[in-house]
This record gives C-alpha cells, structure tokens and sequence, in this order.
C-alpha cells in the first residue's frame, strides 16, 4: 500500500510546464536518463533549489534510480540541494581575483550580510556561495549577484550593491 | 596587423548581430562551402592550415578531424559536433568575448566544422554562469533557422544539421573531453579512458568532435579565404592569430587579438601597459591556472606552442596571469592548488588524495606552520601527482604545473615562509 502511495505522489510533484520543458529536452536525446542534468536544472529554475521530493520525481520521470540521480545532483557546483536564497552570490576567490584583493572582498560582503560560504542572510535574501574563475579576469575581481555579473568590487561598490540590504550589526555570524 | 577573430568586436562592446555579420562578409565561408566544397575539401584545408586547438592543448585540428570514419568505414548513425564552450581555466576570460560579442562567427565555424566530418547533430556545451552568451548563442541560432543555414537541407546544399545550447551544470572537469561528453549525457563529468578516443566513440557510443570555441571561431575565415593566406598570419611557427589576455596587476589588464608568435613583452608591456605603478613583475603563468610560471627572463619568448614548450611551460590558453612582487608566491599556489583540488571529480586517488595533501602541506608553510620536511614532500608530490600515467586525467598533472615551477623559480620564498615561521607578504 505504502509504495502506491509514494508513487502516487512522485507522479504529481513536477508541474505540467516542468514536464513540458523536460520532454523538450528529451526529444533530442536517446535516453531519458540522458536529460539528467536538464531536468535537475529545469526544476530548479522554477524551485530555486532541488528537494528531496523533486529528486525523487525526476528519477522516477527519467526512469534511473533516485540515488544515481543524487550522485549526478551533488557532483555539479550549480545544483542546489538545499534551498537558497532570493539571489544566489557566485563569488569568485580564483587566482586572478585572488591577486586583486578578492579576500578582503569576501570579509567585507560576510560582514555586511552577515554570512558566510554556504549560508543565506535572515531576510532570505542572499546565498553566498564561491565559484571558480567566472571568466571576467580583466575586470577582478568579480562576482555574480543573481543573473548580474558585477566586476571591478570594491568596499564602495560592495555597499553599493548591497545598499538596501538590512545592515547586520554581527559580522561573519 | 589584420583583425579577424576580433574583426567584428569594437570598443563599444555591441554584440553582432546577423545583419552586421554578413554586412562585413560572414557566411561566406558557409556559401562557399555549400555551394563547392566537399567535406573532404573542407577537411583538406583546416589540415593545410595548420590550425592547432585553441583550448589549450594545441593539437593540430585538421589531425583531430581526420580520425573520424566516413563513408562505408563508418557505421550509419548520427555524428556529434561539439563545442567546448565551458570556459573555466582560472584567468582565462577570451572564449566569454568571443561568444558575447560575435555568436554567427562561432555557429558558422560550427557548421562548417560540422559539415567538414559529416555530424548532423551539434551541441554548444557553455558555463551555465555565462548567461549573456547563451541568450545570444540561442537568438543566433534562432535566426540561423530562419534564414536557412541551419536545418534542413543547407542552402539547398541536401546537407542537414541542428544545433542545441547545453548550459553546464558547473564543474571545471567537464572542460576535459570525455568528461564533457559524459555530462552530455547527464552523468557525472568523470573522464572516460582512451581510447577508444571520442573521435571514434564519443557522444552516446558515436563520432564526436570536440573543439574548442576559438578554434571554431578560426574556420570559416580559413575556409573562405584560404590556407596560405591563414599561415601568413602569424609572426613565427604557428598559424593565425590568437587571443592574448592579461590579468593581474597591470595597468590595462584586457584579451587582445594578435599574431600568434607574438613576444611576451608586447603582450604585457605593450597592449597591457606594463605593471601598475608600485609594482614589478615576478612571474607570469603564459596560458591558464595548470601552466607552468615564467620569469622576467622569458618575456622575450614568442608566444609560440613549441617556444613557451621549450622554455618549460604551455601556451595554454594564452591568457596570462601576472605574480607582482607584492603578492606571495606560496599564496598563489595554494589558490590555484585549493581550486584544483575542490574541482577533481574524485575518480582516482592521487588526484581525489594528493591534491587536498598537497593543499594542506601548502597552508601549514604559508600559515607559518611549515618544517624543513615539507619542501621535500611539495617535491615529491609534484613528481608523484604530476606525472602523466599516474591519474586518469590530465588535471591533477596540470596542477602541479604552477607548483613545480614555484619552487623552482621562488624557492627562496618557501624557505623563508618556514624560517620565519609566517608569511613575508603580509
């Protein structure tokens, strides 16, 4: 009874525009287990983040085991297992940023949201997490703030871009 | 000298669209194609040019082609074309330009490359963080569609092909070939072993071409206007030209089109203004995070495969990356070694091991916390790690590159990190 139930469920957690964009993918490719990484991200892009639930859906769409869907999930840096934040910071600490002063960047964006790598501001609003080298070396050091490539950080433009974020009076916390 | 990577790019940073691209003679190269040369005719003159891959290797691409079986040698199925857009060497920012500023240069070099093996299928792989490139990759091929040179039946040449935009996921591994190839597939980017080579068994067990986007970008000039013309291009041994980028504390860090065989010192003296002021020049990694540093006596060397080889390093991407004397030597290693060691894949051991040891050996001497003892560890894992045959892949090799030539070149500096007991930078 129990494995009716879950498969009842799994089969109505992905949205019908999910299944939609999914089955895009699948039209140009052999098999299902194929579009793994797609549908991971397809979902996350409507989610923000992949839940154990959507996990467990989409392997049972892609017809391949929810654990070998979680091995794929883990192993790729943009994937998110844990929910984020409105906006999630990609921040790069790669070796051209590095050379420009990209640490004291970090200290300063840790202490005016009050967050560390891997954790999100209270108000929800920011996930700080570091990227390798964005490919913007002439302009470090850089970072992404949502979809927005932000180049040439300074503490000005750190405050600048944070400005109507709620100043925390804890820094790194 | 001549643009012709760059020939569309101007300082306003406005992307080409397909109007101004064929105002300035693109899609030349894909009607003269269509309309005269067979694939093998197209094969025959990438080889003649001597093009070698952009990416970073340097192999030559008319070779890389040529593996691929055709005809009756070949079983009937599909054949991949695939571009490796996924950028991701640290300080390497010129595939990003190339693709943000001018997308029908690189789906015309993709159809031509595609059409030169016969794939019918091609796929742009890109960093799922360069999300300005693939709106525009996408509009490009939207309108490629539309106007018939993607599809079916090209140009009425009875030649058919479709193009697809794949946003990685995110992990530098997948810039390795096979590994790519598994991530197309949606597994995890572990390397595969070669052979068989993907030429022959790539994407879904099929013939598949990797190439990388500057590499593609070079094709239909060479198609359309020729192999000799495309060797006069460069100053010494190799052909074409070829973007050079600086970063670091120079006072015009920038990516500039120029002769490949172009000396170091024009690069950074030249284009990238010197060092800011305040600061000299200590080192320089010639191509990318995983190349070997150079010295200030090697700015005179071309930029050239064989002459930064000889010198004991690669040409890489070609995208430089300054040390300045106010920055420490051990500090960037353990950067670049920390970067490689959170992107293996964990497939074997002295990669998925030896990099967080070397990595903790790294931050104990620059942390003040270093003994005699570790330089001859550092030593031993360069030979260890760094030797190809020990790993799967070439990463774990490539992070050893920065690595042994730091102690080769600043050895100085490791000694004084553990005499002193703290790190003379700071």
């Amino acid at each position: 009874m129990s494995k009716n139930i879950i498969e009842t469920d799994l089969n109505t957690v992905l949205s019908a525009q999910e299944i939609a964009e999914i089955d895009t993918e699948l039209a140009h490719i052999p098999y299902k287990s194929g579009a793994a990484i797609d549908a991971l991200k397809i979902v996350q892009a409507h989610r923000g983040w992949v839940s154990d639930q959507c996990l467990q859906a989409i392997a049972k769409y892609l017809e391949m085991s929810a654990e070998e869907l979680e091995g794929i999930a883990t192993f790729y840096n943009l994937i998110y297992r844990r929910p984020v934040g409105e906006k999630v910071i990609l921040f790069c600490d790669s070796v051209s940023c590095w050379l420009c002063g990209c640490d004291d960047i970090k200290q300063k964006i840790s202490e005016r949201l009050g967050v560390d790598y891997g954790e999100t501001t209270a108000d929800n609003r920011y996930t700080l997490i570091p990227v390798p080298c964005l490919g913007a070396c002439d302009r470090a050091p850089v970072m992404m703030v949502g979809d927005d490539l932000e180049t040439h950080l300074d503490q000005q433009k750190i405050e600048k871009i944070f400005a109507d974020s709620q100043q925390t009076d804890k820094g790194g916390q | 000298m001549e643009k012709v990577l760059t020939r569309n790019i101007g300082s306003d940073q406005k992307p080409t669209d397909m109007a101004a691209y064929e105002a300035n003679g693109g899609y030349a190269g894909l009607r003269k194609a269509m309309t005269g040369m067979s694939p093998k005719d197209c094969l025959d003159v990438i080889s003649d040019s001597n093009l070698r891959g952009r990416g970073g290797a340097g192999f030559p691409t008319g070779m890389k082609w040529s593996f691929v079986p055709s005809g009756d040698k070949c079983s009937p199925g599909h054949k991949y074309l695939v571009c490796n857009a996924d950028e991701m060497e640290p300080g390497t920012f010129k595939d990003r330009l190339l693709m943000e500023l001018d997308p029908h240069q690189l789906i015309e070099g993709m159809i031509l490359s595609a059409y030169s093996i016969e794939a019918d299928i091609s796929y742009i792989f890109i960093r799922g963080e360069y999300l300005v490139a693939i709106q525009r990759l996408r509009d490009a091929i939207a309108e490629c569609y539309a106007k018939g040179y993607l599809g079916d039946n090209i140009l009425g040449s009875g030649y058919s092909l479709n193009m697809y935009v794949h946003p990685s996921a995110g992990r530098y591994i997948c810039g390795e070939e096979t590994a790519l190839i598994n991530a197309l597939e949606g597994k995890r980017a572990n390397p595969r072993a070669k052979p068989p080579f993907p030429q022959v068994s790539g994407l879904w067990g099929r013939p598949t071409i990797v190439n990388n986007v500057e590499t593609l970008c070079n094709i239909p000039h060479i198609i359309d206007r020729g192999a000799d013309w495309f060797k006069t291009l460069g100053r010494g041994e190799d052909s074409g030209t070829k973007l050079f980028g600086v970063s670091g504390k120079v006072k015009n860090p920038g990516c500039w089109e120029l002769p490949m065989g172009t000396p170091v010192r024009e690069i950074i003296e030249g284009c990238a203004g010197g060092m800011q002021d305040g600061y000299q020049l200590k080192g320089f990694l010639p191509g990318g995070g995983s190349t070997d540093f150079l010295v200030p006596e090697h700015l005179d060397l071309a930029m050239d495969y064989n002459v930064i080889g000889a010198a004991g390093s690669r040409m890489g991407t070609g995208t430089m990356i300054i040390l300045d004397d106010r920055s420490c030597p051990v500090g960037m290693v353990l950067n670049l070694i920390r970067f490689f060691a959170h992107e293996s894949c964990g497939f074997c051991t002295p990669c998925r091991d030896g990099l967080p040891w070397t990595r903790q050996v790294l931050e104990d001497i620059e942390s003040g916390h270093g003994e005699e003892e570790h330089l001859q560890t550092l030593a031993y894992q360069t030979r260890y790690i760094g030797a190809i045959g020990n790993t799967h892949c070439a990463l774990a090799p490539g992070a050893m590159e920065p690595l042994q030539s730091a102690l080769k070149y600043f050895y100085d500096d490791f000694q004084q990190h553990i005499n002193d007991g703290q790190c003379p930078y700071h």
